[in-house]
């Protein structure tokens, strides 16, 4: 057992905000930290949740914790953020989404009209994602000792014989497809906490996309790898790639999909949106055989009508992530440092 | 995005990369004083876009890294103090002291804050009159007067629990600085357009006739710099050196006079540390006689915080243009985002962070 810490404690003595910010402390305090510890085969993956084989039936299982303020925004609240969360990340690796487990962190003195508000938000996501809530827990803490609700939802799922969702296949000349706007949940959520009003109201993505997953999946049996780009936006998801696959990617800055509005309140608040966190977005990862096919069928599909382009696997400089700019330049994108905004999701 | 896209324009961006290019005879060295302006030529790779033998180098115009480390220790001395809410904008909050940065502090248990505005803080004090509420004052003439302001309110509603720590700092005398240097080797000036909304340009004026220097006022867009960039190059190459307004549609001549004015009332002129340069005379800005209640360092007891800068940072020859940032020993390996030696590591507009963010894959290849 290793007796030291292996962040080395003159660096950080306390725990930061930015540990949590999924951005490269948050990387540290896992590789260093977690990783090492719990070291085996399936935690190894390092994907959105562990892929489990039962003589041959595979199950991926996945866990994530909510905290976000204000527990209500616009597009959405913290429970249909629990429900859409996990289930996104079972649908990343591959898995139609069959069953959650609840647990609420409740602070004293917590409103119960928000409480019961909450609940049927949860009802309705889960409805909504198919999904059921199969198991779940409940404590409270003192008044003081939380911040009104916490949630965490763990969820499994079955993967189907055909899929193969893992960074080890990724090839050069894979396409990016994104299945629309960038950006708008942490956007919305920055907005509501500055207290700004801009002329259009900026919701929100969170979106349970398994249905979208699965549609895609049938279809062809060439997608690489998926990936949601939560916190730390798409710069950090796409550089863990990068890292994990050893090979670079390449984006089209003019071909990356964002709301004119949400630019807007970038510009203002002096944000590159490529770090900002999305919750209805994800990344598919596809050879190029059959890239116009999945593309066509995420056009068609609720959540995916602006599906598009954005970049490509390259060969060239593995491990990072390089931007052809709309001025005709080239840039590094790097991951996030610290966080850009606290408790976001 | 309207009066954005014009400035991004990659047709026009071409163009002028190609009458730069034609203009160019010698080589010219010229340094952009605004940190926004380091960021977008990084963010847009537009040293791409420049020949050879011009070389843009990066001044001290990111208040985040000038601000000394000592001031940093006394922020974050307030901030553990009993009964304090400190306030600041994001970036002041990871900048390292010589011991901890304010967000370590929080992790201690401190109130610190981030604001979007000093007037946010004015309404934290008046809601909190049990609390000792202060702002974190830093930058240049730019935010000058919203803190300005902000005293001013809390002065007009009689709040006795609101202070700012200043370490505003001007970009005249840090320009007469880096001139005055042994080592000098700047051929022209891109000022910042956004210090001339505020202050116009009269008092740029003496500065090219001392030095002999063109200095351009501009904005921080790609055709913006690029703009500055070739008014600088054809000053240069046929031998004038005058004072060039590239960013007009926000500058005017004479500045906004409600805002100078405004300072004047609050603020007097100050001699000044900056971080890795050193003392500037007449550079900063302190709250006057008039508001001196409102001024944490007399009422908080940190005079005697005294910090000398880690030796091993070049930041001062960095924000002097004299070096680069990957020509210290420390860049990318002891000195990263995540564990700043210097300020400049820290802000997305401090010349090493945009270069760590923005060039490492060069970098590392060459």
């Amino acid at each position: 057992m290793e007796l030291n810490c292996p962040i080395p404690i003159t660096q950080y003595k306390q725990v930061l905000l930015a540990h949590g910010g999924g951005g490269k402390l948050s990387e540290q305090l896992i590789s260093k930290l977690f990783l090492p510890q719990f070291n085996n085969p399936l935690l190894n993956q390092e994907h959105d949740g562990a892929i489990i084989d039962f003589n041959g039936t595979r199950l991926a299982f996945s866990t994530d914790s909510y905290v976000v303020q204000p527990l209500f925004f616009p597009g959405g609240d913290i429970g249909e953020l629990a429900v859409n969360g996990t289930v996104n990340d079972l649908a990343c690796c591959g898995a139609r989404a069959l069953y959650l487990s609840l647990g609420f962190i409740i602070e004293e003195g917590f409103s119960m009209d928000e409480l019961w508000q909450i609940t049927q938000s949860i009802k309705r996501a889960a409805d909504h994602a198919g999904v059921q809530i199969v198991t779940g827990d409940t404590k409270v803490v003192d008044k003081g000792k939380g911040d009104k609700i916490f949630i965490n939802t763990s969820g499994i799922g079955l993967i189907d014989n055909h899929v193969n969702i893992s960074s080890s296949k990724l090839k050069p000349g894979d396409d990016i497809i994104i299945n629309g706007n960038i950006a708008d949940h942490g956007i919305t959520i920055m907005l509501q906490r500055a207290e700004l009003q801009f002329d259009n109201e900026i919701k929100s993505d969170t979106a349970p996309l398994n249905e979208m997953v699965q549609s895609v999946l049938e279809i062809s049996e060439n997608i690489h790898m998926m990936r949601d780009p939560t916190r730390g936006g798409l710069a950090s998801s796409l550089n863990e790639i990068t890292k994990k696959a050893n090979l670079g990617i390449e984006l089209y800055e003019d071909k990356i999909p964002i709301a004119e509005n949400v630019k807007n309140a970038c510009e203002l608040l002096g944000l590159d949106p490529l770090h900002i966190a999305n919750e209805g977005k994800i990344l598919f990862f596809v050879d190029p055989d059959d890239t116009q096919k999945v593309l066509a069928k995420m056009k068609n599909q609720k959540y995916g009508e602006k599906s598009c382009i954005i970049g490509k696997v390259v060969e060239k400089d593995p491990g990072y992530v390089r931007m052809k700019t709309t001025i005709g330049s080239t840039r590094i994108v790097d991951m996030i440092s610290g966080e850009q905004l606290p408790r976001i999701c | 995005m309207k009066y954005i896209d014009e400035y991004r324009d990659p047709k026009l961006v071409k163009l002028l990369a190609l009458k730069i290019k034609q203009v160019t005879k010698e080589n010219w060295t010229i340094m952009e004083i605004c940190g926004g302006q380091t960021h977008s030529i990084m963010k847009y790779s537009l040293e791409e876009f420049l020949p050879e033998n011009i070389q843009l180098v990066h001044g001290p115009g990111c208040p985040v890294c000038v601000t000394p480390l000592e001031i940093i220790d006394k922020a974050v001395n307030i901030s553990l103090q009993s009964d304090v809410i400190l306030t600041s904008f994001g970036d002041m909050l990871r900048v390292p002291g010589s011991g901890l940065d304010l967000l370590s502090a929080k992790a201690l248990g401190a109130d610190v804050r981030m604001v979007y505005s000093p007037l946010d803080a004015v309404s934290i004090a008046a809601s909190n009159p049990n609390k000792k509420v202060v702002f974190f004052a830093v930058g240049f003439e730019t935010t000058a007067p919203a803190n300005a302001l902000a005293v001013s309110v809390a002065k007009k509603q009689n709040l006795n629990n609101f202070y700012i720590l200043s370490s505003h700092v001007l970009v005249p005398p840090a320009i007469e600085a880096i001139m005055s240097a042994p080592e000098v080797r700047i051929h022209a000036f891109l000022a910042a357009g956004h210090v001339c909304t505020v202050m116009g340009y009269n008092e740029y004026i003496p500065l090219t006739e001392k030095y002999k220097i063109p200095i351009v006022v501009t904005g921080f867009e790609p055709v913006d710099i690029l703009q500055g960039i070739l008014a600088a190059v054809e000053q240069l190459e046929s031998g004038s050196y005058e004072l060039e307004n590239q960013y007009s549609r926000n500058v005017k001549k004479e500045g906004n006079i409600k805002a100078q004015e405004l300072l004047k009332e609050v603020f007097d002129v100050v001699d000044r540390k900056w971080r890795g340069i050193g003392l500037i005379p007449k550079s900063g800005l302190n709250l006057n006689d008039k508001y001196s209640t409102f001024d944490a360092e007399k009422h908080f007891d940190v005079k005697n915080i005294q910090v000398e800068e880690p030796l091993e940072c070049i930041s001062g020859s960095v924000l002097q243009g004299l070096k680069k940032p990957f020509e210290c020993s420390a860049f990318g390996t002891k000195c990263t985002p995540e564990k700043p030696l210097g300020a400049p590591m820290v802000s997305t507009e401090g010349a090493c962070a945009a270069y760590f963010h923005y060039k490492k894959t060069e970098l590392m290849q060459n």
